[in-house]
This record gives structure tokens, sequence and C-alpha cells, in this order.
């Protein structure tokens, strides 16, 4: 049913295909406007079909090595290239296939919901342009092999997304969120550039594995630690260099919101590939897990409370974005902290880290839905203050039920799925110390209360007179948030097949260094 | 001292950079900032990348069948292609702020901030 050729270049072509339907779409923009609308839904459609395909692939046959220009794909190591993988590989284990499907997901949904909340705005060929760039360099940066390859899809997907940002001017402070992200953004970019020269200068080589299994951790190695945690912690919106993230989240059309939800995770997953299959049991476990700790509980608690006092809806999940993204650091650094302590590992590690993995995928789905609930809602409504809304309900019953779920999973209440990843995180970070588990759980109901006052105050009460010709969101934009919301009854409902099947190869193979390393330099 | 005078302007180039970007409150002072930066970076790559006597893989004029990798250059030419477009972006923005909020301080673009 699947040609070969597909079969053995679906991970290519992931990337591929949005590459070329990007700058194919002005073009065919300029003889039909539907026919651009088109082309980018069927781009979308088939690039998330490849991802998803090759994420099944991964799942099912272990680890895909591809390498580019080589004579067949699987040739990682030249006999003439003396035992160094010289040519630019992608290498998409679990960890990177579960990335995929969330790209898959989130990329076709928000294309689906922007064809109708973009459709009355003007500069839709660059705009789709951007979009599409910014899917394939996400895809990127999840797949790849290649620590140089990884810095070109890092800078894309910040060039995309910052022009995404500033696209809607909006009087000017478009752009300044987007200059605020490109500036910290193309500094993180520095940072990593900086470690390639450290690490390559080392271990001549450019490859993930190649240097995973070189590494010495050596004092140069601790500053690239540190210059990668730096950067690539900046860019996934932690406390304390989040000061980006409300203004961008904030201000971005709210498709690309979504979407920036997804390159911020991407940044994330960065930071665990380096960490765990880079360094692994080399660094100091305790002491970074400890970090990425500290990271985690400071963005946890500043991002809940800085969102209480928001007025303006998007800013308000902004910060809550940011406290979220303290769950999946404090899970991770949890495991991280115990690596290498087979005892601990099996009593909580392993679960911490599940969690924290499973909290990823759960975030990219209930805040890509309540980003796109708000977009709705601005998109009738005209307003961002939630001052000036009130009684929605009445009118946006549809677009009420999505923000409901969406709110709901967030704050951790079952049967949602942000509650079956929140539980996997207490459970386990309690054994390893219960002050942190405790913590996490007054942010959630800190969480839990911000969103009852948002609820409140944009869909409770009577209806306002200046918003009675508001009409539900377009279809368009209800089957977007419904494909969403039903993935999150669905994570909710079955968390336990989600974890056997995509959760748990993750994890394990964050944790297996060997089993990456092996994959591209064969059999040791 | 001489063979490491590569290293020390990377090291004063980097300096400068940085203190250029968090010294500065001009936008296009801090663009030329992260350039010195990204110079710095790219210089640092390309000494790396140096080796006393080597060949350049020029196959068709090589002595001999040794020659040195070229990664490094290609590196540093793929990141200078990169630093083009991330200044473009950055003056493009500059240049709208400047339009709309009539300065390019960064103290005083604050509109955001609430």
């Amino acid at each position: 049913m699947i040609s070969p050729f597909i079969w053995n270049n679906a991970v290519v072509l992931t990337v591929a295909v949005p590459l070329l339907a990007a700058f194919l779409c002005p073009l065919i923009g300029m003889f039909t406007e539907t026919g651009r609308k088109a082309w980018v839904l069927a781009a979308a459609a088939i690039t998330s079909a490849l991802a998803l395909f090759t994420a099944w692939k991964v799942y099912t046959y272990g680890t895909w090595v591809y390498v580019f220009g080589a004579s067949v794909p699987n040739l990682t190591v030249p006999a003439d290239s003396g035992g160094i993988p010289v040519r630019i590989m992608f290498e998409v284990d679990a960890m990177s296939a579960l990335m995929l499907v969330i790209v898959a997901i989130l990329g076709f949904v928000v294309i689906l919901y922007s064809t109708m909340a973009d459709d009355k705005r003007s500069g839709k060929a660059g705009y789709y342009t951007l979009f599409l760039l910014l899917i394939a360099s996400i895809i990127g940066m999840v797949s790849t092999g290649d620590l140089f390859n990884f810095f070109v899809f890092f800078e894309i997907s910040g060039l995309a997304s910052a022009g995404l940002i500033a696209y809607r001017v909006e009087k000017g402070r478009a752009v300044e969120a987007g200059l605020k992200y490109f500036l910290v953004s193309t500094l993180a970019g520095i940072f990593m550039l900086f470690v390639i020269a450290i690490l390559y200068g080392q271990y001549n080589a450019l490859n993930i594995a190649m240097i995973a299994e070189r590494m010495q951790y050596t004092s140069l190695d601790k500053l690239a630690l540190v210059l990668i945690i730096g950067a690539l912690a900046t860019k996934a919106g932690s406390v304390p260099m989040h000061f980006w993230t409300p203004d961008a989240y904030g201000l971005a059309p709210s498709a690309v919101t979504a979407l920036l939800v997804v390159a911020s995770q991407a940044s994330l997953y960065g930071l665990f590939r380096m960490t765990f299959t880079m360094y692994n049991l080399t660094l100091n476990a305790v002491t970074v897990g400890w970090i990425l700790i500290i990271l985690g509980v400071l963005s946890m608690f500043v991002g809940v409370t800085m969102a209480i006092p928001q007025k303006d809806v998007k800013r308000l999940m902004a910060y809550h974005a940011i406290s979220q993204t303290g769950y999946m650091l404090l899970g991770v650094g949890t495991g991280l902290a115990v690596l290498g302590n087979v005892a601990m590992m099996d009593a909580f590690g392993q679960m911490a880290m599940e969690g924290g993995i499973f909290h990823i995928i759960n975030h990219a789905l209930y805040k890509g839905l309540l980003f796109l609930t708000a977009g709705a809602i601005i998109y009738r409504v005209g307003t961002r203050d939630m001052n000036k809304m009130g009684g929605l309900g009445h009118k946006m019953k549809w677009t009420m039920v999505f923000f409901m779920i969406g709110a709901l999973a967030i704050a951790g209440i079952p049967p949602f799925n942000g509650f079956a990843s929140k539980l996997m995180i207490y459970e386990s970070v309690y054994l390893f110390n219960p002050v942190l588990a405790i913590i996490a759980m007054v942010v959630s109901i800190l969480t839990l209360a911000s969103f009852v006052k948002v609820f409140h105050s944009i869909f409770m009460g009577p209806q306002l007179p200046e918003y009675e010709h508001v009409e539900e969101a377009p279809r368009p934009m209800l089957w977007a948030m419904g494909i969403l919301a039903v993935l999150v009854i669905l994570f909710g409902i079955f968390p336990q097949h989600v974890v056997n099947y995509l959760i748990t190869p993750a994890a394990n193979a964050l944790i297996d260094q060997s089993g990456y390393i092996t994959a591209v330099l064969g059999g040791v | 001292m001489f063979a490491n005078l590569p290293y020390y302007t990377v090291v004063a180039l980097t300096i400068i950079g940085f203190a250029t970007v968090l010294l500065k409150r001009n936008l296009v002072k801090m663009t030329m900032g992260l350039n010195i930066l990204t110079a710095a970076v790219n210089l640092l790559i390309i000494v790396l990348g140096f080796r006393a006597g080597g060949i350049a893989p020029i196959y068709t004029m090589a002595p001999q069948t040794e020659m040195v990798l070229p990664t490094p250059q290609a590196l540093v030419l793929t990141s200078i292609v990169i630093g083009v477009a991330t200044t473009a972006l950055l003056l493009s923005f500059t240049m709208v702020i400047y339009r709309k909020y009539g300065t390019t301080n960064v103290d005083e673009i604050r509109e955001l901030r609430e």
C-alpha cells in the first residue's frame, strides 16, 4: 500500500515537503487564493501523515537512522572516513518520534484553524511560507542526529517564529514582542554555535552519537553544558529567562501561538537530548538534575503567580504555559538527578521521567486548545481584555465547552489528560522530595483558581448588549479545536495505553544512551 | 604568544560583543554587538580548524591524498548566511519600531511592560 520510496524516505520527506510547499506558496497565491488555501492544507496534511508514519515505524522497528548523501541511507560510517560519521544524518528514536507525533497533530490543527481565522487578513503569502517553515524547522530539530544541523534548524525556527510573532504589526507592539523574542533567540543561537565550536574542537565530530561516545566531561565540556542549558532553557521559556514568553505568546496570532508552544517544546527536547544522550552519566547527575528541578519549580511558581493578575486573556495563558513547562523540567530533572542509581531509578526516577515526558504531549494538546479558543473569542469579540468580555457562553457554546475541557485539563482535574501526567509527577516526585511535590500541587490549585476566574469573566453572567450579534466561531476553527478536545479527553481516559505505547519507549530512549550511540556507530 | 593571537582576538571580540549587547540601549548598536559576537564564534571555529602545513582539499591540485577536512569552513559559511538573515530581520524590526514609536532606544520601547 505504501510505496517503497515513501517507506524508505519518509523521515526526510517530513522536512522536505513543508519546505518545498512553503516556498511555492507565494507563487500559487499569485494565481488563486482558494488554491493556496488548499495547497497549504494539503501540505500540512501530508507532512502530518508522513510524520505519523515515521513515528509509527520508529515505534515498531526501532531507531531510524537516515544518512544524507550516502549510497545507502543507513551507511553511517563510510569505510574511508576513519571511523567518524562524516555525513549529516537524521536519527529518530522513540523520544524524537513522540515529538513528531506532537508536531503532526498540532501542525495540521493550527493550519486548519488558521485558514479560517486569518482568512480576512492581508499578506497571507509570506504568512503561510513562514508557517510551513516553522513546522519544517521543528520537525528538523527533533529528528536530527547532528549538532550543527540542530543549530541550523534552531535558527530557522527562531527566524520563522519571530517573523510570525511580528506579522500583524498591531501598532508596533507585535514587532516589539517579535524583536524581544528574536534578540533572545539570536543570543541563544550564538551560544549554541559556541557549544559546537567547543565540542568540535575537542572531539572532531558533530554527530551527537559520536560526541556522546567520546565525551570526557572536561572543564570545557562543563562550560558547553552551561551554555546548552542557558540557551535551550531560554528558548523553552523557563524562569528566569521567561520574559519574552508572555509578549510573544500574547501578541502572535492565535494559531501561531499554539505552534510556538510546540517550538518551545522542541527546544526542551533539545535540552533533554543533550543532557541525557550527549552527556548522560559523565555529567554530575545530581547537580545538573537539581539545576533542572530548581528551574522547573521557579517556572511553575513564578508563572502561575504572574498569571493571576493578568487582564489580557492570551498573556494570562502564556504565563500558565511557563508554569506548565516547569512540570516537565521537574519530572525529567528528577529523573536526571537519580540517573545511574538503579534502585532509585526503578523506585521513582523512571516514573518521574515518564510523567514529565507525558506532560509534554499533554501540554501541547490542552495549551494548543486553550490558545485556539482564546483566538476564537478574540476573532468574534475583537478584544483581548477579559474585563470587557462577559456572557459569551450564551452565544459561543462550543467554544465554551472546549475552553472548559482545556481549563480542566491544565488544572489537572480527572478525567482529562493533565491529571494523568500530573499524578505521575506528584507520585514519583513525592518519593524523591515531598516538598517539591507539594509545591507542584499548590501550583496546580492556583492554576485552577486562575482559570475559574477567567471562565467566569469570559463566559458567565448576563449577555452584554454590545455582544448581541456575536456568533459561534466558524466551522473549521471549531473542527480544529474539536480534534484537540477529543484527544485531550482520550488521553485522559486511557492514560495507561498512551504511557505504554508512546511514553515508556520515549523515556527509555532518553535513558539508554548506548542504544542511541550503537544505532550510528554499530555494535561495539 | 604569537601563535595564540587568533584566540586572544576571539576573546576580545566576545567581550566587545557582549558589552555592546548588554550596555548599549540603541537597537542598531545592539544588532552590531550581536554581529560582533557571531564574528567571534565564527573566528573561533575557523581557528580551531587551522592545521599548520595542512593541504587544502582541492582534489585536482593536492600533492597527496591526505588533506584537511573542510568541515569548519563549511560550518562558518552556513553560520555567516544565517547571520545575514538574522541581521536583516533584526534591522527590519528596528525600522518598523522606529516608524511606529519614533525611537530606537530600548528603554523607551516599553509598550508591553504591564
